[in-house]
């Protein structure tokens, strides 16, 4: 009986030496742990900028910055910081879950202004992946509310994608007015538009209401992430065209080969503006809001910028831009803020409870 | 004599005749249960493994361990990426391993104390809401692991109930621990850093793991306590045996092999837990335990990498397997004792009884130490 008790106590005391043998480095004060919340694509991007700022952050400073990275869907993010989720800096995919954190109390009004370009330091677009060579001959947007065609999204509920597709959807259906961002008047044009719009014609559209019904009756699942959504379409195999960021879908093809799916661009889209905001009450506490500020500053230097367009979002920078035009090709995109009033209204109105997806969707089985 | 052996020639052809109906149907269940256990569990362990290795023994071992990359400048800022992350990695797949044993260290040990109080209470006492106690130590079992976990945010949680406590709680993070020498301090180790909060943390895994593998431990040893009933404490306790040592010499060593097989049955689910640790880790690197790496690694398109670590886990399952027949072997009883044998059992225990007595008594209780 002894011996037993003591395999017993040997095992658990193994175990713990275990967990507790490689404990972590000894770190001086001078050592920052930020935690950037984000939303599932960014993983890889953000892997790579933590490096960069890293390096630069300790050359400058002489401060060792560890960013521990966290990623989910986007409103699943931001529900966990709601929570209690301790991070610095939140990079979500959609402006709504920011607003969400605002109404938390745990954000100070005002985000939107406090870095430049909307507080999105790249945007992205929504498009489509087909299988190689397009056998279903997917061109636009009226060609995926085809019967024959079965589409991959994930749940605007849960996922900042799926609801920049579901506007991009409405708004090109809706007409939206577009420009194109690749110029600095484009761009600027686009900004005012957006600030001087007044009433938003494109919510009583009927042809983009009927549209979206359509569509929600050819996804076969509704994945919670757009990761998840990838990976339904690409691992798995189901569906005809998955409906993504532009980004996930040259990372699918960088992953799973060339060879085996086509990405198509439709003839207008939605400009995608992933924004970043510092959480006030988390640095306040944790006393780092000097890094957390230099952490997202960092996103639009030209070093961040250029990494940026590796990982294949679209630079703000519009000569790192043009440097990745050959995979990023202008585009006629319109604005959220000028199609719809912002992110506040379009949320409230189409994905909030009872709201317009919850009226329209009905699960296939 | 005679009738002995009539007796024996009538059974003889209704036997044979009944043992080659049974082999008929045996050898039908037989196979049948081989294609089931092919398809359902042989395979897909075998497919982890084949996964594991199908770039080669070279890359199952970058999983866990990589070399430092030399500085080359020639390498583009994408490509030295590519090394430095396949680095971060296998230190990352290490880390959630830590965690994982980490988390076992303390849950197992704790529940292990908690199972074996609450056994005791149900088996050897009758009380007033005894039942629903039973019932409470079931719950973990019927509640779905994500519930367990959303419970756990809604009570600590920044707006959960505990909330303001919860998040203010500053507490040394127990894996920073350092050597720091007898210079000044009696005691030689320090902790380099502290948390705070209680969701999203390693405490938080660890509250919710203790929940939903609570059942393991109570569950294994109530049903011995309850057939070996109170006699023997109450003997010792009468022949002037203390509470403790009561428990140590008679409750304890009655028990011991059934609490060691809950413990193991504890430490497989501890292991594999995934929904509740999934829900209070906050998808943060560091708070990985291993199913939750698995995941992330496979949602970063790294299937060969998610199915190496996958070998672990199912080596560890292969162990236990062992462990438990070896506690299966030992105790000579796995099946639900038949009423027969359990008197037959208590029988026994009576008689084992009669000696705890011998050694209680009196005179002999002197040369106990």
């Amino acid at each position: 009986m002894f011996r037993s008790k003591i395999a017993v106590i040997g095992l658990v005391v193994a175990a713990a030496a275990l967990a507790v043998g490689p404990a972590r480095q000894a770190r001086s004060g001078q050592d920052v742990t930020l935690l950037n919340v984000s939303y599932d694509p960014t993983r890889e991007l953000y892997s790579a900028i933590n490096d960069l700022f890293t390096e630069a952050y300790k050359a400058k400073t002489g401060v060792n910055v560890t960013v521990e990275q966290s990623h989910g869907g986007s409103s699943k993010q931001a529900r966990a910081v709601i929570d209690g989720l301790q991070a610095d800096v939140v990079t979500l995919g959609v402006g709504s879950d920011i607003l969400a954190i605002e109404k938390a109390g745990l954000i100070k009004p005002g985000w939107q202004d406090r870095f430049p370009d909307n507080a999105s330091p790249y945007t992205s677009t929504v498009a489509f992946l087909v299988r190689k060579g397009n056998p279903k001959h997917i061109k636009d947007w009226k060609d995926l509310l085809r019967s024959d065609v079965q589409v991959i999204v994930a749940n605007p509920k849960t996922s900042g994608a799926a609801r920049w597709s579901f506007l991009a959807l409405w708004g090109a259906t809706a007409g939206a007015k577009t420009y194109d961002l690749s110029t600095p008047e484009g761009l600027a044009a686009s900004i005012a538009a957006g600030k001087a719009a007044k009433d938003f014609p494109a919510y009583k559209n009927a042809a983009a209401l009927a549209a979206v019904t359509e569509l929600y009756k050819h996804v076969p699942v509704l994945d919670t992430g757009s990761r998840g959504a990838t990976v339904t379409f690409a691992q798995k195999g189901i569906g005809d065209v998955l409906l993504n960021w532009e980004n996930e879908l040259y990372l699918a093809q960088d992953e799973f080969g060339g060879d085996k799916f086509d990405i198509v661009y439709p003839s207008t889209s939605i400009l995608g503006e992933p924004p970043v905001a510092i959480v006030d009450s988390v640095v306040d506490k944790k006393k780092t809001r000097a890094v957390a500020q230099a952490y997202l500053d960092f996103l639009y230097s030209k070093a961040a910028q250029d990494v940026i367009g590796q990982w294949h979002y679209r630079p703000r920078d519009i000569e790192t831009l043009k440097k990745y035009s050959a995979e990023l090709p202008p585009l006629k995109l319109f604005t959220v803020d000028e199609t719809f009033g912002g992110w506040a209204r379009a949320q409230k109105t189409f994905f909030a409870d009872g709201g317009i997806f919850d009226q329209i969707y009905k699960p296939t089985n | 004599m005679a009738e002995v052996s009539a007796i024996k020639g009538a059974a003889q052809p209704a036997k044979q005749r009944t043992r080659k109906k049974r082999s008929l149907a045996s050898r039908l269940l037989v196979a049948g249960t081989i294609l089931f256990l092919t398809l359902f569990v042989i395979l897909p362990v075998a497919n982890v493994f084949t996964e594991a290795l199908s770039k080669g023994v070279g890359a199952y071992v970058e999983t866990f361990y990589v070399e430092k990359p030399a500085q080359n400048a020639n390498l583009s800022f994408r490509e030295r990426h590519r090394i430095v992350a396949k680095a971060a990695r296998a230190e990352r797949t290490w880390s959630a391993i830590r965690l994982s044993c980490f988390v076992a260290a303390c849950v197992v040990p704790l529940n292990m104390i908690f199972g074996l109080a609450a056994a005791w209470a149900i088996a050897k006492f009758r009380f007033r809401g005894r039942v629903f106690l039973l019932t409470l130590i079931d719950l973990p079992f019927s509640i779905s692991p994500v519930i367990a976990g959303m419970m756990f945010v809604l009570l600590f949680g920044r707006t959960g109930i505990f909330g303001d406590w919860a998040t203010n709680l500053t507490w040394p993070d127990p894996t920073s621990i350092a050597w720091q020498g007898f210079e000044g301090h009696w005691w030689p180790f320090a902790f380099t850093r502290s948390e705070s909060g209680i969701m999203f943390t390693p405490l938080a895994i660890i509250l919710a793991t203790i929940f939903v593998t609570f059942p393991f431990v109570a569950r294994s040893v109530i049903p011995l306590m309850e057939a070996q009933g109170s006699e023997e404490e109450i003997a010792a306790l009468s022949l002037g045996a203390g509470g403790w040592r009561t428990f140590r010499t008679v409750t304890l060593a009655n028990i011991k092999w059934a609490l060691l097989y809950g413990a193991i049955l504890c430490t497989a689910r501890t292991f594999g837990e995934f929904g509740a640790v999934s829900v209070v880790s906050g998808h943060i690197d560091s708070n990985d335990t291993m199913p939750l790496r698995i995941e992330k690694l496979w949602d970063a398109y790294d299937m060969q990498a998610a199915f190496s670590v996958a070998t672990l886990l199912s080596g560890l399952a292969v162990l236990t397997l062992i462990v438990k027949s070896v506690v299966e072997w030992k105790t000579g009883h796995t099946r639900a004792p038949e009423p027969r044998e359990l008197e037959l059992k208590s029988d026994e225990h009576r008689s084992a009884g009669d000696q705890q007595v011998l050694r209680l008594l009196p005179g002999t209780q002197g040369r106990e130490p």
